[in-house]
């Protein structure tokens, strides 16, 4: 299996001079085809800058990422995205949302299958009923499940998600969890999942990297989940290796939270500043007290 | 065990969601109570309104009435004086005091413009009437027909101005949407156009006419066309088209960052991303250009039809003005509401049609 996303020394920042806001700093990072990877990391620590470099809304600052040994040069079908925000466009129904991604990839197909494969992909999400409603009157799981038949329809090499179901209830999540981890293990398509919900990373990776906080944010080390597929969410928690697997993550993570915190209140340097009150002069009724 | 109470039951989760979603579709029951009691609070206030005008009226009639006498008396001496008194009390319609009209007198003008307009329209049908078999022969041989050429009534004039600001309004449009999507999608052109944009928008309505008028009138030299209706409604889109414009070019440059990326990710070409993305996206903000411009142009075009002797209810108000007849301040008085509710309309209209395009809630 040869590597499929490179990053080599990639660095971020936005602004430049005074302005400068350092956001990631040394990325590497290889990615085997066919591996499902997660990136967790705190919120605000660049993990959305990051998939941005992937897909190709954003140029690294410094560095290299590389999709098949080549530069990423703005964005490609190759490379689907699931946003954090839906990003569904409201003025389309479920449809035509789908209807838009599969136009822009096969146009050359004819009318009936473009519509085969608009339904199929609607139909995998369930959302046969809600077909010709708009975004607005769908529930925000619904809603989540039309952004993932959009990407799905359109058959990426890589699926790139960018914490695509945290703003979803637990037990929406759950299912769009499963369902996301059906399509991906059906035709095995490279996957990187962004996501602040160390259980989701390890429900659905093989390999889950913590991103260290920013500013400055760099990978930590890697966790290899071991645990055979599919896997079953009760089981899971029985299983050693999952156990152990999922501790030692914890524990980085919460070291790592730690080690920011002191870090920050390091930071600050505080003034050494006496209080005037002593000559009077600018609080007199505190002289008349005393 | 929280993990085994999540069964992978999409079916379920999909019927709820539906549930919810449905839910939110239903309309918000109305209150009748309340708009009811809106109602009244809105007769009522129209019941007050009408008293303040009828005593407000009665009393300038009132100082009209003696500073009249008074004159006569100083100038004529006491005989004229009361026999001016003796022919205001007689309500004899030479000597009235000219000042703001009663409600009653503006009720009965409105009636009498409406028998005006039966009377004419009774004539008009006569006339077409009468000379039916000559202008089907006119129309054989090639000629123009005859048409009628006598007096607007009030309900042509109403007709007339409508007619004026719909060709304004589409005038407008027609340069104003254009032109607002190129600045919105280019920074050069937005800046090239800039200027432009800040120093004709504060152009006063009178400017663009006479602008127009010198154009149009060299234009149509030589042709037969009807130069002060062409006049007046180009006015009308010149003055009302930069809300539109305006709005159309901040809407198509403010597309919402997600939306341009998902047409980023998916390689939408031009012609797409414009149709599929920017456009739609644009559209709330440009129907609220366009009921602006509605009302600008239903405004502007009073004063416009004034300036420009074109026919419409402008001139009418004007003619009126002029025309100094003892019932004319009514007459005038009638337009103001009959411009003012048709103005009002307009607006629900463009109303209406700007929240079935939207599909955000528009702000009434």
């Amino acid at each position: 299996m040869s590597a499929i996303v490179e990053f080599k020394n990639v660095s971020k920042w936005y602004g430049s001079g005074a302005n400068r806001t350092d956001v990631l700093h040394n990325i590497n990072l290889t990615m085997k085809e066919g591996e499902f990877l997660a990136i967790v990391g705190f919120t605000g620590s660049g993990k959305t800058t990051l998939v941005n470099m992937l897909s190709g809304l954003l140029e690294p600052s410094e560095g290299e990422v590389l999709f098949k040994g080549e530069p990423i040069k703005g964005t490609s079908l190759d490379r689907g995205i699931i946003f954090q925000n839906y990003s569904l466009l409201p003025w389309f129904s479920v449809y035509e949302n789908v209807a838009l991604a599969v136009n822009a990839v096969y146009p050359s197909w004819t009318k009936k299958q473009k519509d085969e494969h608009i339904r199929k992909y609607i139909d995998m999400v369930n959302l046969t009923p809600a077909l010709h409603k708009k975004p607005k009157e769908l529930s925000g799981g619904m809603r989540q499940r039309v952004a993932v038949a959009r990407v799905l329809s359109t058959d990426p090499e890589l699926l790139l998600m960018d914490e695509p179901l945290g703003a979803l209830d637990a037990l929406t999540r759950g299912n769009l969890q499963e369902e996301i981890l059906k399509i991906w293990s059906a035709n095995k398509r490279t996957a990187l999942l962004i996501t602040n919900d160390v259980d989701e990373g390890l429900l659905m990776a093989d390999r889950i990297i913590p991103l260290q906080p920013g500013p400055n944010a760099t990978l930590g080390p890697e966790f290899i989940i071991d645990v055979e597929r599919p896997r079953d969410k009760t089981a899971l928690n029985t299983d050693p290796k999952f156990k152990e697997v999922r501790t030692e993550i914890l524990n980085y993570l919460v070291e790592l939270g730690e080690a920011s915190k002191l870090t920050q209140s390091d930071t600050y340097v505080l003034p050494d500043l006496q209080p005037k009150i002593s000559s009077g002069a600018r609080f007199p009724f505190l002289k008349k007290a005393s | 065990m929280k993990e085994a109470t999540i069964p992978a039951k999409p079916k379920s989760a999909l019927i709820g969601n539906l549930k919810v979603a449905l839910s939110q579709l239903k309309p918000a029951k109305i209150d009748f109570g309340k708009s009811l009691k809106k109602i009244g609070i809105s007769l009522l206030s129209m019941l007050v309104f009408l008293c303040i005008w009828h005593v407000g009226a009665g009393y300038l009639y009132q100082v009209e009435a003696q500073s009249k006498i008074q004159k006569a008396l100083e100038t004529q001496g006491a005989a004229a004086a009361a026999e001016v008194e003796a022919c205001i009390l007689s309500g004899d319609v030479s000597c009235q005091p000219n000042t703001l009209p009663s409600p009653t007198q503006v009720w009965t003008a409105a009636n009498t413009l409406l028998i005006d307009h039966q009377d004419i329209s009774q004539k008009k049908a006569e006339f077409y009437e009468k000379v039916a078999a000559t202008n089907a022969q006119r129309k054989a041989a090639g000629q123009a027909a005859i048409t009628y050429t006598g007096r607007p009534s009030f309900i042509d004039q109403i007709f007339t101005s409508l007619k004026t600001v719909l060709v304004g309004f589409l005038i407008s449009m027609l340069i104003a949407i254009p032109i607002g999507v190129f600045i919105g999608l280019n920074d050069t052109l937005r800046t090239a156009f800039n200027w432009l944009i800040q120093v004709f928008k504060p152009v006063s309505p009178v400017v663009w006419l006479l602008l127009v008028f010198m154009i149009v009138k060299t234009l149509t030299l030589n042709s037969d066309l009807d130069t002060s209706f062409i006049i007046s409604s180009i006015s009308v889109g010149l003055c009302a088209m930069w809300a539109t414009l305006v709005n159309t070019s901040v809407g198509v440059s403010t597309v919402n960052k997600d939306y341009i990326n998902v047409a980023k990710v998916l390689k939408l070409g031009v012609g797409k991303k414009i149709f599929k993305v920017i456009l739609p996206s644009a559209i709330p903000l440009i129907f609220t250009g366009m009921r602006i411009t509605v009302s600008v142009a239903w405004m502007v075009l009073i004063a416009i039809e004034l300036l420009a002797q074109s026919p419409g209810l402008g001139s009418f108000v004007w003619e009126e003005f002029q025309n100094g007849a003892n019932d004319s301040n009514a007459k005038i008085i009638v337009a103001m509401f009959v411009i003012g509710i048709i103005g009002f309309l307009l607006d629900r209209v463009m109303f209406w049609v700007q929240q079935s395009v939207s599909f955000e809630k528009a702000i009434a």
